[in-house]
């Protein structure tokens, strides 16, 4: 638009207003490409994206889904904070249902995969190791065990195994815990998320592991 | 194979329509209801930043505008990052980044990259997260745009009123105003699309709060858990849409914080994609031409189709180090979330490498080697999509490459829209292409010929897979990683700076000067004879051009290390 602009008055006007407008223009452009506008620029855009929408969005989202917002915690009956439903747990007795291998221990702050490539022979030797633990623990013969089982997440956290890697706890848990395997089965399947259409079906350790041990639970706003 | 198509179909059938948004709402020289709905808060930044919105300029202003901005983006955020100790909104206490990591990161950012050599929720603070990263995940990919409607203006529209304007067109005219440009995309684009992406993840489970970590005591004993959290959502948001990619959390999307279902998985999948291809339409309307685009759409989705089926493909076969342990004809699970599988999971690979976006949902470290092989081939060809904008501004240095080719071919004096293609413009597209292989294969080579600067972590063929992974991510603006590498050391850090600029600011603002060079020059009217860049031949020969640059480029770079890893695994 300002090339029209600047186009018809040069046909109107004589050549050295031509020239002064010319170079007006090259004054305009210059304070438009200048590293003071970079500059306040800058500044403004920091405010209104790096502080204003984040502001929003979190105000907003606090008003609407503050359970969400705040982590998705879970507290017991004396408002103790338990854990996050989206956060997995590292379990070790045999009381309690394993979760999948953790690169990171289920350290939270330090969330990280293995990173080991499949040709690696450390991940060939942590795999064989976990199969021997969990073929003497379930009974499980090697080349039965869910992937899931031999398998580090990409997070170090993730909640949940799959309901092949369930069934095969359920006998021992329900063992050591001296209960019938059928209600334990039938807490693994209160607890089993179908994934719906576009996900894949999966058990809530943590969520399972707490109402084992008959901890209610309620979510924290 | 399922969940991949319907995906596929809902990336299009969203893309559409905000393509059509995007071609209106972003084009300077038509007025819309749009002007008075953004326009005020529009004009009242640009005039308190200084920015006079008549202004029109030249191609190199243009060009001198974008990189002076991100010389003092960097400047101040580097800045930020290493004195973020003493800086507000840090309540977890976090300490400044030593020199050259917050270079690196930096840099990173702010050219599009957001390759992560730290960890986010444990060494950046609320400030560096959102003050300093957020707002350049909002900049860096509308400047991506804002070159693109530059080009779009100057080289690709077709002239309006013909014979008027190309008699006066000795008359050096703009290509633009990058400011106007850059507040329209934001304000219009990506700000509405981010605050409701951010708005769906929180109400998925995504953390928003300026609270700091949680911590937690375990059911099972043993040490207490800290959850880090954060203003999460509004970043992730952006992220997606930007093809950003640094996310929150370390692992990015793998995280069940990051990315806690498998809605919101879907949703950060699209959020990939998105922009990228509603841009090809927009550039479409803009220009007025629609055929030449649908031919380019036609090269990215057969690229995409091919490279994301080969990664879905490759993952849902077993892990050779399980054969034997766990059940046979599971897919490889190692490095990924359960609440995805292995197919969602190499979906998003393959999309987050086809866009330069970079975010991951698994660990692309422990993808079978031909996943990783497809992962890489998509960050070499760097224009299946590719990033906000960049993605076919490296198209069109490709096209340019074949209108030169293909002119010869046909016997023609080589052109493009009519306008001569001379030794000055080849010159630079040749050097734009070329830079890629000579940075990537060389920075790599000096990287492995001395071990101790290599910092791999797995042995091998895979060894040398991590460090060139490494750097063409850096080159491609991807960020991606196959993350066991030990970067966070000096010599990391400063070659992928080098490599993150060139290949950021070199195929961006190359076809920028190649468009102001060919506008200055007369037009020769379209004959029977002229290259037509609408034909199904020349659309080949596009595809063809890619696929021969980088084949030769880098196939014995990929038999190194991924061919050869698969090959000692399958036998």
């Amino acid at each position: 638009m300002a090339t029209m602009n600047k186009a018809q008055s040069a046909k109107g006007r004589t050549v050295s207003e031509a020239r002064r407008e010319a170079a007006r223009e090259n004054v305009r452009e210059s304070a438009t490409t200048s590293w003071l506008t970079a500059l306040r620029f800058s500044v403004l855009m920091a405010l209104a994206l790096g502080l204003i929408y984040p502001l929003i969005a979190v105000g907003l989202s606090q008003m609407w889904f503050p359970h969400q917002a705040s982590g998705s915690l879970i507290a017991d009956d004396q408002g103790r904070v338990v854990g996050s439903t989206l956060v997995g747990q590292q379990f070790g007795n045999d009381r309690y249902f394993q979760g999948r291998p953790s690169a990171v221990d289920y350290a939270a702050d330090g969330v990280g995969g293995s990173n080991l490539a499949p040709s690696n022979p450390e991940l060939r030797e942590r795999a064989e190791a976990d199969a021997a633990r969990i073929s003497a623990r379930d009974g499980v013969a090697p080349g039965q065990i869910p992937a899931d089982l031999l398998s580090a997440s990409g997070s170090g956290i993730d909640p949940h195994i799959s309901p092949a890697a369930a069934e095969i706890q359920i006998e021992r848990v329900a063992r050591v815990r001296s209960m019938d395997p059928q209600a334990v089965r039938a807490l693994v399947e209160r607890y089993r998320d179908s994934g719906g259409l576009v996900g894949e079906p999966v058990v809530n350790v943590l969520k399972l592991n707490l109402a084992l041990d008959g901890i209610a639970t309620h979510p924290v706003l | 194979m399922s969940a991949m198509t319907w995906i596929y179909a809902l990336l299009i059938g969203l893309a559409l329509p905000l393509g059509l948004y995007m071609g209106r709402a972003l084009d300077t020289d038509r007025h819309t209801w749009l002007d008075r709905l953004f326009g005020p808060v529009e004009n009242v930044l640009l005039t308190l930043a200084g920015v006079d919105r008549r202004v029109s300029l030249s191609w190199w202003r243009y060009a001198l505008a974008v990189l002076k901005l991100h010389v003092l983006l960097i400047v101040l955020v580097w800045f930020t990052f290493m004195v973020q100790g003493v800086l507000p909104l840090n309540p977890d206490g976090i300490a400044g980044m030593n020199w050259n990591t917050a270079l690196h990161t930096a840099v990173s950012f702010a050219t599009n990259t957001n390759q992560q050599h730290y960890s986010g929720q444990a060494e950046l603070s609320y400030f560096s997260q959102t003050v300093a990263i957020v707002t350049l995940q909002f900049l860096t990919p509308a400047t991506g745009l804002a070159v693109l409607l530059a080009i779009t203006r100057t080289l690709l529209r077709k002239r309006r009123d013909t014979n008027a304007a190309e008699s006066d067109s000795t008359e050096t005219t703009g290509v633009g105003n990058y400011y106007v440009d850059l507040m329209r995309i934001v304000m219009r684009v990506f700000l509405p699309l981010a605050l409701i992406v951010a708005l769906l993840l929180s109400w998925q489970g995504v953390p928003a709060t300026y609270d700091g970590a949680q911590r937690v005591a375990q059911l099972d004993g043993g040490s207490e858990q800290v959850i880090p959290r954060g203003p999460v959502a509004p970043m992730v948001a952006i992220k997606q849409l930007g093809t950003n990619g640094g996310g929150w959390y370390g692992p990015n999307s793998s995280v069940p914080l990051e990315n806690p279902t498998a809605i919101a998985n879907i949703i950060e999948t699209i959020a990939i994609l998105l922009i990228p291809v509603a841009s090809l339409i927009a550039v479409g309307v803009i220009s007025g031409r629609r055929r030449l685009m649908v031919g380019i759409g036609a090269v990215m989705i057969a690229f995409s189709l091919i490279s994301t089926t080969l990664v879905v493909v490759s993952e849902r076969m077993p892990n050779a180090a399980l054969s034997g342990l766990a059940i046979a004809d599971s897919p490889n699970l190692e490095g990924k979330e359960l609440r995805f599988g292995s197919e969602l999971s190499a979906l998003w690979g393959s999309w987050t490498t086809q866009t330069s976006n970079g975010s991951v949902n698994a660990m692309h470290d422990s993808f079978n080697p031909l996943g990783g092989l497809g992962l890489m081939m998509d960050m070499f060809v760097n224009v299946t999509f590719g990033g906000v904008g960049v993605g076919l501004i490296g198209y069109l240095l490709y096209l340019m490459l074949a209108a030169f080719i293909g002119s010869l071919m046909i016997g023609r004096a080589p052109e493009l829209f009519g306008k001569p293609l001379e030794t000055r413009e080849m010159r630079w597209i040749s050097l734009a292409i070329l830079a890629q292989p000579l940075i990537i294969l060389g920075l790599s080579a000096i990287t492995l010929a001395f071990p101790t600067l290599t910092g791999n972590s797995n042995p091998g063929f895979h060894g040398l897979s991590q460090v060139l992974y490494e750097y063409t991510s850096a080159f491609a603006n991807n960020g991606s990683g196959f993350e066991g590498l030990g970067d966070a050391t000096p010599w990391w850090n400063l070659t992928c700076v080098l490599a993150l600029a060139i290949g950021r600011f070199l195929p961006m603002l190359v076809p920028l000067a190649v468009a102001g060079w060919l506008a200055d020059k007369r037009t020769a009217p379209e004959g029977r004879g002229t290259l037509s860049l609408e034909t199904g031949a020349f659309v080949g020969l596009t595809a063809g051009v890619i696929v021969i640059v980088n084949l030769l480029g880098f196939l014995p770079a990929l038999v190194l290390g991924p061919i050869a890893e698969q090959l000692t695994l399958a036998w």
